[in-house]
């Protein structure tokens, strides 16, 4: 039995909350959206472009409202060298600029390239959560992958969504089955990443992810089976939407657990305990695993 | 730094003393103990462990930090430019050690007035930025031209090794083999804290003599 005053036992971090995992969910979807626009079809492009750099720029408004000294914002470009934050701050632009180059002028070249730096960005966005070292949730190199291929399903999954509400005619089949298989290579990256994380991360934090993880292999379920049956049969405007949406759904839930519920730092530990009298040193303490 | 859990009784003058000397505002220590009680009956044990930055070697909120803000000084001791911070927190998220701290607004700890000592000591430059522990580095610094040494001259050894009641906390340079510290744990078995996570601390705990 262990016991103290004051924390000794992992606890939930405060310092990154809603606003920070805004910025996951608005630049994951938002770049997975961009990603997808070379399948999309150029007639939609445009619009499709425009509202994925929105949802990145939402996302990093709510960072700039998280910061304590937003007026200094700036600085955030000072250490390229080492901070993931800084490079995803510098790539933004590119992103932005992209974006906005499909809207105004279209064309499949820049479609790519503004695929290639969208997938580039959440790419940055994972290496920045990974950078947070106090969080075991967050620091395992697994969650990686989990954050790029997240960001591209739901991306893709919202493309599918707006288009089959929009006008289901328009909606390539190809674009559905890419959102599928996204979920498809999601649900394995998951599993690994849950593997990966057993016995090296507070029960608490483990507990909350598991419930999020039966939450979500419901979720992506929905989605495959909607994305699957749309995309096979003619007139599945609804399966294909819901089918979208329950890939942004899985996507958005899960990062937030990630980022906020379960993102428990790993406390304090004692290899061993000192001597008291003329005893030998103790076991240690490990609370929270 | 050096704490020597043998001889820590948990008394946590070493927690006022970093309070009194930094003037850290309400519920922000940047040093403090925590007390642990474990084991069974009749197997029971209480050990007191003094907690701070662990200056690391391998910092992980230095290469994290988007600003440039956090630095490390060539004496390895780890700093943040207030004038530069933004408060994003990366830091404090990056540190296994819980050791950074951001306080939105000026608080204060007797209700919605200051006192007289809050008044004079508010120092705004530290309101929304990261702030930590720092082993009392304007005091350290002023061993260059005097030439005493930190860790052996209470004028240049941080308040909380000055105020430890039991000869628990040492300071020093673990880099020089003559050094209070490197003899101390020459001479001891210890431990750091998360040493799995490779952040190099630089604060060692002592457990017995060594075998």
């Amino acid at each position: 039995m262990i016991s103290s005053v004051g924390r000794i036992a992992p606890w939930r971090q405060t310092n990154w909350e809603w606003r920070a995992a805004g910025n996951f969910l608005g630049g994951g979807s938002g770049a997975g959206l961009l990603a997808s626009l070379p399948f999309v079809g150029s007639t939609v492009a445009p619009a499709l472009a425009l509202l994925g750099i929105g949802l990145v720029g939402c996302g990093l408004l709510c960072v700039w409202l998280e910061i304590g000294r937003p007026w200094r914002a700036l600085n955030v470009y000072r250490r390229p060298s080492s901070s993931w934050m800084t490079r995803e701050a510098m790539l933004a632009p590119l992103v932005f600029a992209s974006g906005a180059a499909v809207a105004w002028r279209g064309g499949a070249a820049m479609e790519w390239l503004a695929a290639g730096l969208a997938l580039l960005y959440v790419y940055f966005q994972a290496r920045m959560l990974q950078g947070g070292r106090g969080i075991p949730l967050w620091r395992h190199p697994r969650v990686i992958a989990l954050v790029v291929v997240t960001g591209v399903a739901e991306g893709f999954g919202l493309g599918v969504a707006l288009l089959a509400a929009a006008e289901p005619g328009a909606l390539p089949a190809v674009l559905a089955w890419l959102a599928a298989a996204a979920l498809l290579v999601r649900a394995a990256v998951l599993i690994h990443y849950r593997r990966g994380l057993a016995g090296n991360a507070p029960t608490q934090a483990l507990a909350l992810l598991y419930r999020q993880i039966l939450v979500d292999r419901l979720l992506t379920a929905a989605g495959m089976i909607g994305l699957v049956a749309g995309a096979s049969f003619a007139g599945g405007r609804w399966p294909l939407m819901a089918g979208g949406l329950a890939a942004l759904a899985a996507g958005w839930l899960l990062k937030y657990t990630i980022v906020v519920r379960a993102s428990f730092n790993q406390g304090f530990a004692l290899p061993s305990l000192p001597t008291r009298g003329p005893g030998r040193a103790a076991a240690g303490v490990r609370p929270g695993y | 730094m050096v704490a020597d859990l043998r001889r820590c009784v948990g008394c946590q003058t070493c927690t006022a003393a970093c309070k009194l000397t930094n003037a850290t505002p309400p519920g922000i220590q940047w040093r403090r103990v925590l007390d642990i009680e474990s084991g069974e009956y009749p197997d029971v044990r209480r050990t007191f462990v003094p907690v701070s930055c662990m200056h690391c070697g391998d910092p992980p909120c230095l290469g994290v930090c988007p600003t440039g803000a956090t630095f490390k000084r060539d004496d390895g001791i780890v700093r943040i430019d207030p004038d530069v911070c933004i408060g994003c927190a990366y830091c404090a998220v990056a540190c296994p050690y819980q050791q950074r701290h951001i306080v939105k607004r000026r608080e204060f700890a007797y209700g919605a007035q200051a006192t007289a000592a809050e008044d004079l000591r508010f120092e705004p430059r530290s309101v929304a930025v990261s702030t930590k522990c720092t082993f009392c580095s304007d005091r350290v610094d002023h061993a260059a031209s005097p030439r005493l040494t930190p860790g052996i001259d209470p004028e240049v050894t941080p308040a909380c090794v000055n105020s430890c009641i039991a000869g628990a906390l040492h300071f020093g340079d673990r880099d020089d083999p003559d050094s209070n510290v490197s003899q101390l744990l020459a001479h001891s078995a210890h431990f750091r804290m998360h040493e799995e996570l490779n952040t190099d601390p630089g604060f060692y705990y002592i457990v017995e003599d060594a075998p």
